[in-house]
Formats: C-alpha cells, sequence, structure tokens
C-alpha cells in the first residue's frame, strides 16, 4: 500500500447523497477473482452513455477535460452505502483517487478506503459545498490539498480546515502499513486467548464437519 | 467493567483479545463465511501472499452470487466471464481446507440462508463475512457484521479483527405487527424512519414485544435490511425460539455442549437498566404493507400512500436526489403506488426466500395466475428451502400460477452482467436494494414483501396483498 503524506490535486465533485457501491462498480464490470481491472469500470452506469458500452457521457464530471487528473473526489452523504464489495475502493484506487472527501461514509466503504491508500475525509456538508463550488470555478487552477501530517484539507477558497482519523487508521495510511502483518505480532496473544476461550466457550471450536444433520430447513 | 451491560457489550467483552488506543479492539472472529464473488478474491490473496487459514474448520464458503439459478445449472453462466470466480473459488476453497457448500451439495444457498440451517451461526458467537447483509445473522443472537475483501483476509490469517468499538442503538418495535403486515413491512418501515445513513456506526439491537413475536425467519428478514440504515450490524437477544431452530442442526453444539452453550446462551441479553448511546421506537400496530417508490430503501411509504411530494422528504433527501430519483423510476408527485403496472416480480434474495415466505405467498397464488405479460421469477434460498418447498407441493403452485421456479442462489437480486429484467421495466421485489440499474440496466425496483410481490404479480400492477383472500372462492 502506497503511503500518503500529503497531496495537493484537482478535486472532482460527486455530491450526491447515497452514492452506492454498485454505482462506483456495478456487478457487471467486476469481472474477474481479481483486484484489478476496475478502473475502467468506475461508475460505469454514469460515465458512459449505455450500459456495456465505453463511450464517455460528456455531462459525467470525470469526462469533463477540466477535471482531469482528479486525485481527490468530493462526494455527498452515506458515501460508498450498499454493498460491501472491496471493488468499489479498488476501481478508485485504480482510477487514480488518493482521497475522498464527503460528509459521511458507509462504514464498510470506509474501512475498504483505509485499506487501499485511500484516504476518507470527513467534512460537513457545507464545507463540502464551499469547495465544490470554489473549485468548479477553475478545476486545474483551483486545487484541494489533504495532509494527513497536521490533518488537515485546504482549499482555494481560504483557510484549511481540520478532519478527524482514528490514529490507527492514519498510521496505516501514512506509511502504507500492512494490518495482518500488524496483528500477527500478538500472533502468541492471540492463540493463549483461543486456548482459554476453548475451555470456556468449546463449541465454538469446530475440528471437522459434523456428520449428523438434521435435513427439514424449518 | 461491572454496571449494566448490553448484549453487545457482553458479546464484545468475550471476544476482546486485546484493547487498542481510540476504544479500537482486537476482537476474536469465530466464524468467517465466504462466497465466490468476495470470497474467492480473499482466499486467493491470501495463499498469493502464503499465508494460511488459522482456522480452516470454522471456515466456510458457498456458491450463491454469481452462480445461475436455471434449472439444470453447471459451472457455466450466462453472467459473462462467471465461471472463473466458481472455479477459482472451489480451487482455493480446497486448497485452504475450507468447507464449501458447493454447486450441486444439498447444503448450497444464499450464505445468509444456509448460516441458521447449518447452524454455522451461533448466539453470542462473533460472525464474518465478506457480504454487507451479514446483519441478518444478528437475528440468531450473534454479532455478525459484513465486512470487505482484505479483512476478511485479515479475519482468515489473524482469527482476529481490529475494529472501532461501535456505539449502540436500541430500536423498540412496541405491539405487534397487524394481521396481513409482515416483517419485511417492518424493515421497511424502520429504513424510511431511521433514513440510509441513521444507524451508521451503530451496532442495533431490536427489541420489544413486535421482536419477540416475530419468528426466527421473519428476524432474519428484519435484521436483514440493517445495512440499509448504514448499522454496524443488527443484533436480537436469542430466545427459546432462536434455541429450537438451532437445536440438532448440522453444525449446532450437541449432547454436553449443547447443554453448556445453551446455559451461556440464556445470558446472552441486555441488562434491564443497560444504557444505549440512543433509543428508537416504532409502533409495529402503525404500520402496513410498505413498498419503495425511489433509487434508496430509505424511499419508501405505506403500499396505500401516493408517490410523496417534495416537502415531506425534504428532511431527507436534497431536491436534486428526489428529481432524480422520481426520474429514474417515472413516476410523478401524489401518484398512487397501488395500481402501478408492472412487468416483472421477483421472489428471493437474502432477505426474503426462506421456507415460510415461499409458503406466504404461495398461499396467496394457489389457485391464481400471474398476470399476461408479467415475468415472475421465484428462487428459493437454499437448495434444501427448494427440497422442502417441493415436498410441501410449493414448487407447483407457484409453476401453475406462472412462476419460473429456480435453483437456490441470489439471482436477480442484483445484475451481474447476464440475465436482466430489462431497461425501463418496472419489478417489484422482495429484495433488499432499490438502487439504480441494481436488477438490470435501467430497470425500476420496487422493495416489498413476498406477498406483495405475490399479489402485485397477479394483478400486474402493485397491489395491497390484504385485499386477496388466502384462498381464492
Amino acid at each position: 500500500m502506497e503511503p500518503f503524506s500529503r497531496l495537493t490535486s484537482v478535486a472532482a465533485p460527486l455530491v450526491r447523497a447515497n452514492v452506492d457501491t454498485d454505482a462506483i462498480i456495478p456487478s457487471r464490470e467486476i469481472r474477474s477473482v481479481s483486484k484489478t481491472g476496475l478502473a475502467d469500470g468506475l461508475f460505469a452506469g454514469w460515465r458512459y452513455t449505455e450500459i456495456g458500452g465505453r463511450t464517455p457521457d460528456p455531462a459525467f464530471v470525470l469526462n469533463d477535460p477540466a477535471y482531469a487528473g482528479a486525485q481527490i473526489l468530493l462526494g455527498g452523504e452515506n458515501f460508498g452505502c450498499g454493498s460491501s464489495r472491496e471493488h468499489a475502493a479498488w476501481a478508485l484506487a485504480e482510477y487514480g483517487f488518493r482521497a475522498i472527501v464527503a460528509p459521511s461514509f458507509n462504514p464498510i466503504f470506509f474501512n475498504n478506503c483505509v485499506r487501499n491508500g485511500i484516504v476518507p475525509v470527513v467534512l460537513a456538508a457545507e464545507r463540502v459545498a464551499v469547495l465544490a463550488a470554489a473549485v468548479a470555478e477553475d478545476p486545474q487552477g483551483r486545487r484541494v490539498t489533504v495532509s494527513l501530517e497536521d490533518m488537515r484539507i485546504a482549499g482555494p477558497d481560504g483557510e484549511p480546515t481540520p478532519f478527524e482519523l482514528g490514529d490507527e487508521q492514519r498510521e496505516m495510511l501514512r506509511h502504507g502499513l500492512d494490518a495482518i502483518d500488524l496483528t500477527l505480532r500478538w500472533r502468541d496473544e492471540i492463540a493463549a486467548f483461543r486456548q482459554a476461550d476453548r475451555s470456556r466457550r468449546p463449541w465454538i471450536y469446530l475440528t471437522a464437519p459434523s456428520p449428523t444433520s438434521r435435513s427439514e430447513v424449518a | 467493567m461491572s454496571g449494566p451491560q448490553t448484549l453487545f457489550d457482553r458479546i464484545w467483552r468475550t471476544h476482546l483479545v486485546r484493547a487498542l488506543p481510540e476504544d479500537v479492539g482486537l476482537v476474536l472472529i469465530d466464524r468467517v463465511l465466504l462466497h465466490e464473488r468476495t470470497g474467492g478474491v480473499a482466499l486467493k490473496s491470501l495463499q498469493a501472499a502464503g499465508r494460511p487459514v488459522m482456522a480452516p474448520a470454522q471456515t466456510f464458503c458457498t456458491m450463491d452470487h454469481v452462480v445461475d439459478t436455471f434449472p439444470g445449472r453447471t459451472d457455466k453462466t450466462v453472467m459473462p466471464t462467471g465461471t472463473s470466480f466458481i472455479t477459482q473459488t472451489r480451487d482455493a476453497a480446497r486448497e485452504a481446507g475450507i468447507t464449501l457448500f458447493d454447486i450441486g451439495d444439498e447444503g448450497q444457498g444464499i450464505v445468509h440462508v444456509i448460516s441458521p440451517e447449518h447452524a454455522l451461526v451461533l448466539p453470542g458467537a462473533t460472525l464474518v463475512c465478506p457480504d454487507s447483509h451479514t446483519c441478518t445473522q444478528g437475528a440468531m443472537g450473534a454479532l455478525a457484521w459484513g465486512i470487505g475483501s482484505t479483512e476478511a483476509e485479515h479475519a482468515l490469517a489473524t482469527g482476529t479483527l481490529r475494529i472501532a468499538r461501535p456505539r449502540t442503538m436500541r430500536i423498540t418495535v412496541a405491539n405487534r405487527l397487524a394481521p396481513g403486515v409482515t416483517a419485511k413491512d417492518l424493515a421497511l418501515a424502520v429504513v424510511a424512519k431511521i433514513s440510509a445513513s441513521g444507524a451508521r456506526d451503530h451496532v442495533v439491537e431490536y427489541a420489544g414485544e413486535g421482536v419477540e413475536a416475530l419468528s426466527v425467519e421473519e428476524r432474519l428478514t428484519l435484521c436483514n435490511m440493517a445495512t440499509e440504515i448504514a448499522a454496524f450490524t443488527a443484533i436480537v437477544a436469542p430466545d427459546d425460539k432462536v434455541f429450537e431452530y438451532l437445536e440438532g442442526r448440522a453444525y449446532a453444539p450437541k449432547g454436553e455442549a449443547w447443554d453448556l452453550a445453551l446455559a451461556e446462551w440464556r445470558g446472552l441479553r441486555s441488562d434491564p437498566d443497560a444504557v444505549f448511546d440512543r433509543e428508537v421506537t416504532i409502533d409495529a400496530a402503525e404500520i402496513s404493507p410498505m413498498v419503495t417508490w425511489g433509487v434508496s430503501p430509505q424511499q419508501g411509504a405505506p403500499i396505500g400512500s401516493a408517490v410523496p411530494d417534495y416537502d415531506a422528504v425534504a428532511d431527507r433527501d436534497s431536491r436534486e436526489a428526489y428529481d432524480r430519483a422520481l426520474g429514474y423510476m417515472d413516476l410523478t408527485p401524489g401518484q398512487p403506488l397501488e395500481g402501478l403496472p408492472i412487468g416483472a416480480a421477483f421472489i428471493g434474495s437474502c432477505t426474503n426466500s426462506r421456507i415460510s415466505d415461499l409458503r406466504r405467498a404461495a398461499a396467496l397464488l394457489k389457485g391464481r395466475r400471474v398476470a399476461a405479460g408479467v415475468k415472475a421469477i421465484c428462487v428459493p434460498g437454499s437448495t434444501r428451502v427448494k427440497h422442502q418447498a417441493e415436498a410441501e407441493g410449493l414448487d407447483r403452485v407457484f409453476l401453475d400460477a406462472g412462476f419460473e421456479w429456480r435453483e437456490s442462489g441470489c439471482s436477480m437480486c442484483f445484475f451481474a452482467g447476464g440475465e436482466s429484467f430489462g431497461e425501463r421495466q418496472r419489478v417489484v421485489s422482495s429484495t433488499n436494494r432499490n438502487f439504480e440499474s441494481r436488477q438490470g440496466p435501467q430497470t425500476r425496483s420496487h422493495l416489498a414483501s413476498p406477498e406483495t410481490v405475490a399479489a402485485s404479480a397477479i394483478r400486474g400492477a402493485i397491489a395491497d396483498p390484504r385485499k386477496l383472500a388466502p384462498e381464492p372462492v
């Protein structure tokens, strides 16, 4: 995972409430058992003129040359709701997004972003709206800066605004850490916990598939 | 920690391996469930990293998302490239040494249907699955929640997850549902009341007379839609209904272990004086059959009402979102929901595909016919549900009424690139998401109970199932 400290970039506004992960990456665009090959399908239903097609719809923000190269996405309330498909985060990252700024995020999507090096920036709806309006005047010239160093987001309109992120999430993003590696440092502690738990809740610890089963369903 | 505890507090405490700063916990995971769309990629990625699955006997996989549901199905899929999901997931599951409920197995089915069916989920257990509807399984008294594939890799490799401790919210359902009103209507009413982001980061405990009165399968339906209010998950305190449901099932504890488990499970409830971060009450007696009119599950209304004016939803939807939803759904404010002509009807999904759902829909369909021009499909939630329904003759009822009778799977709850209901087609569906193009390119989905789907299929338009007698005269 690529470390993130500070990014200044064109910001693309897609400030709609409840942008769901089906919209971010439709099921039909998830074509292989893989975390890659998804950027083309990002926002496919809105980005192209027809389903399955690849003709850009000029009305969609990512097809507007003014927003070319955007690595920051400005979103609406409950961004990333719906399906837990991590393909949404993979597609956004592969397309080039490194930060998403929204008033609120779906919790599963939020975690998926952190695990894939995308900074989810929670910012009041009014501030997102102000940023979106400010960048719209000159997207290439009026850039947005997201910094994990001082936990601030700065638009072209004035003072930087602080945002919050858990310390652990911030550190993982800053240093590109793998959570599994970190947790496996406590391998022995986990094993000891499991062993004690096994005597307390033996029914949880299956050893092999059960030989008998009831056949009816209700 | 002493003092009054919520049900969630109890499970959290039992599973907390290590408390990390800022109320993050390293939490023990008792069960990991996988399916071929998001699970296969997690297994493959783990194997590529050379990391073994820590507890393969507590890890299960099924084929539900991509697999076809046509009779006589094989590994081949209508979805282009679907076969690769099936074969690669199968290979990865074998290599990992986990239990796979494969195509053709009696145990196969939608992950949130088969888990209670096999007693993979148990009261007081922690269970995760890379699928947002894992909250369904909270109905069994487990802490069960949806995660991403990378988090699934973490759970598989370490037997734990690092999670920020969620806040707690109790939704008390006062009184009981009126006759002809279902758990699905209650679930849709909750989403309409709370909003699509209203329970964000909260564990929702469903409690009260209205919940206690529900059967286990009805509770599964209710908890299923907790992800549609952005909850961390939902949970119901397990009671005798749950214990009776589980006893004797394939992976339920047996003999002495059962007695031991049961003694612990009986203590799985919130203390009377437990404090929740938020409390919400909803009166079950005031709920009527619900149907959605928009493109978010929160855009729902009683079936006897009309498409709301903007003012009625202004606290929730922006003008742009409201106009966009109505434009997409081809509706106008004030238009009655009942009587909207439909082109398709779908009964299935992890929300409503269990045997009791099929029985109630069949009771309405018996002796009746689906209206001309309506494509109607019933997809049982598991192979066992299918076989049980067939033993009861329900398949004949669906087929005689003009429904297709399918093999089990997620099927047309979502469009995967293969089968679609068609552009601008209006579908009444027992599923959980009415997002744009969810069930097919430009398809217009109306979420409702299986009874409402059945009644609407017969009428060829959105219909109130209470207006149909259970048996035609």
